[in-house]
């Protein structure tokens, strides 16, 4: 039985690690990390997990705690943020081409400078590459959920990798919002017991991990992490199976909201995906055949279902909450327009780069993209791909 | 769906009434969103907070523009901050305030709309000998609104300040008198 309550996504983000109870939980309790380790720490004061809680100095030491700990053979989890993030960026790395399924809350918020602690995507993309999978979640529920599925993938024999679950700082961490959750017991039954097949305190068989790795083995070793990132997704899709059996909550690759026969569409991550489904309830009132991809599964990258699902559209736009900065296009467009080449469908595009420290996205500003979307779809031509959404701009 | 937007000082309690405001929602079977704007945190500051109250799952995430309700905590703010901005005529704002309907009226330049006014610091220091704003406001709000009951209201608040008030159980009663009085001398002009 579901559980009504009304939690902000990091409470949320803490009551699940709080379900899961993980051997251990290392972070840096203060900003630039969230409130979630605060609220962690607070159950594992009260006794109410039994998870050893390191208190660390800094978040590079937070992802090296987390590392040795699942190392060791112990399920290791934290938390981080923007900066917080980025000073991890060394172990990040470590931590996935150990091949370590750690599990990590990411709130994202725009890395500085100039200081700036609001939400956008620009941590997450300054990992993309990183050997992650990584999971963005639209609200609380989202946050909450994913997090219960992230042990069950990171797990699997196939993937052996680290998991990020991704949420809008501020607009979804701190809002309190309605959510379902579910029983203590109920998820400690679905996200089972850890056992690590190799790992250091086993007496009986004893490794090195991270040894060097030269010429003769460094690539074979990515090319298994390359590997392990394609066997994620039909893992990702089987634990998703699985909780909707268990809760009736149904989760894929990308929801597709009012697409199968939309003209037009927009595509983007956390939050905004929620706005934008207002948006495309009113203007479907007005007979525009509007449409939503909303992208969760982002590492890996559904190439084939994205350009499956978007190859009928007339136009459609890529939002990006954080610019690459390349003169060319944000993160989530250049993976989108390249899935769609690759699998041969052509569908005229365009780029928005929005929301860039904690600019608010309003209903108005999406409305403003699907005008612009009809009109390439009347005359086929896209102008300028690369645009902004929301950005002030000084009058002439 | 109603949207409420409050404007506070920063240490006024206009975030922790809005966080109160969507549990008192929540309770009654509503979907809620209570949520502030962060910006520079400081004692003092103009802030401002939000909350959506649905009888349908709530989508949008972004701040209220053209909110159907604006509660201004400190009136101070009303020469200052555009209180009004994109507030719906047939909502209505409600400002602690002990200023002649006629300041009002002229500070809040062509806003046409139901203004209702109430002495929060008046309630505040009778009822909890010191000024907090928020909780007179908070019962304002309700009682403006009509979100829920005064009896509802009540009965919720008492169980959410023995959870609040854990640890200091004396200002308890204190708090419901100050919702108690609020109810009732919370007025349109």
């Amino acid at each position: 039985m579901s559980i009504r309550e009304r939690l902000s996504g990091n409470e949320a983000t803490a009551v699940a690690m709080k379900q899961i109870n993980p051997d251990v939980v290392a972070a840096f309790p203060i900003t630039p990390s969230t409130e979630i380790p605060q609220y962690f720490s607070t159950f594992v004061a009260n006794g109410e997990v039994d998870t050893e809680f390191v208190a660390v100095e800094s978040e590079h030491s937070a992802m090296s705690a987390t590392i040795g700990a699942e190392a060791a053979g112990a399920r290791a989890m934290t938390a981080t943020s923007a900066n917080g993030l980025s000073l991890m960026w060394e172990m990040i790395y470590i931590a996935s081409s150990l091949r370590l399924p750690i599990v990590m809350a990411l709130v994202n918020r725009a890395v500085s400078g100039p200081l700036n602690i609001h939400n956008d995507h620009s941590d997450a993309m300054g990992v993309r590459d990183a050997g992650w999978i990584m999971l963005f979640s639209e609200n609380n529920q989202e946050a909450y959920d994913n997090m219960l599925m992230a042990h069950r993938i990171a797990e699997n024999k196939d993937v052996l990798l680290p998991v990020m679950i991704c949420q809008d700082g501020f607009i979804t961490s701190h809002s309190i919002e309605n959510i379902q959750l579910e029983t203590d017991e109920e998820v400690r039954k679905f996200v089972g017991q850890y056992k690590p097949e190799h790992y250091l305190l086993n007496a009986d068989e004893p490794i090195a991990v991270g040894p060097l790795d030269v010429q003769a083995y460094l690539f074979e070793h990515k090319a298994q992490q390359a590997e392990a990132m394609r066997n994620a997704k039909k893992v990702i899709k089987k634990v998703a199976e699985d909780f909707e059996k268990w809760t009736g909550r149904k989760y894929e690759f990308f929801e597709k909201y009012k697409l199968d026969d939309a003209e037009i569409a927009i595509i983007c991550m956390n939050s905004t995906a929620g706005t934008t489904k207002a948006v495309v309830d009113q203007l479907r009132q007005k007979g525009v055949k509007a449409g939503l991809l909303k992208l969760r599964m982002f590492r890996p990258f559904p190439t084939e279902e994205i350009s499956e699902a978007l190859a009928h559209l007339k136009a459609v736009a890529v939002l990006d909450k954080a610019d690459s900065l390349n003169a060319a296009g944000g993160a989530l467009f250049e993976d989108v327009t390249s899935a769609m080449y690759v699998n041969g469908k052509h569908v005229p595009m365009v780029n928005y780069i929005y929301g860039i420290g904690g600019r608010d996205t309003t209903e108005k500003q999406i409305e403003s993209v699907y005008s612009d979307l009809a009109e390439i779809a009347k005359n086929g031509k896209v102008e300028n791909p690369y645009r902004y959404l929301g950005l002030r701009r000084r009058e002439n | 769906m109603i949207e409420i937007r409050w404007h506070g000082r920063g240490g006024q309690g206009a975030k922790t009434a809005s966080l109160l405001l969507a549990d008192a929602a929540f309770n009654t079977g509503k979907y809620i969103q209570g949520f502030p704007e962060y910006g520079p945190e400081r004692m003092g500051a103009p802030i401002t907070a939000y909350n959506r109250i649905s009888d349908e799952p709530i989508t949008i995430h972004s701040n209220i523009y053209d909110p159907d309700y604006v509660v201004v905590v400190d009136d101070t703010l009303l020469e200052s901050v555009p209180v009004t901005d994109g507030l719906k005529e047939q909502g209505a704002i409600v400002i602690n305030t002990t200023k002649s309907p006629e300041y009002l009226k002229k500070v809040l330049k062509g806003y046409n709309g139901a203004i209702y006014t109430i002495d929060a610091r008046k309630i505040s220091e009778e009822a909890l000998g010191k000024y907090f704003p928020n909780t007179p406001m908070l019962a304002a709000i309700v009682k403006v609104t009509g979100i829920m009951s005064d009896e509802e209201l009540l009965e919720d608040m008492k169980s959410s300040f023995k959870h609040k008030f854990a640890k200091k159980p004396e200002v308890i009663d204190g708090n419901m008198k100050a919702l108690e009085i609020a109810l009732k001398e919370v007025k349109k002009i």
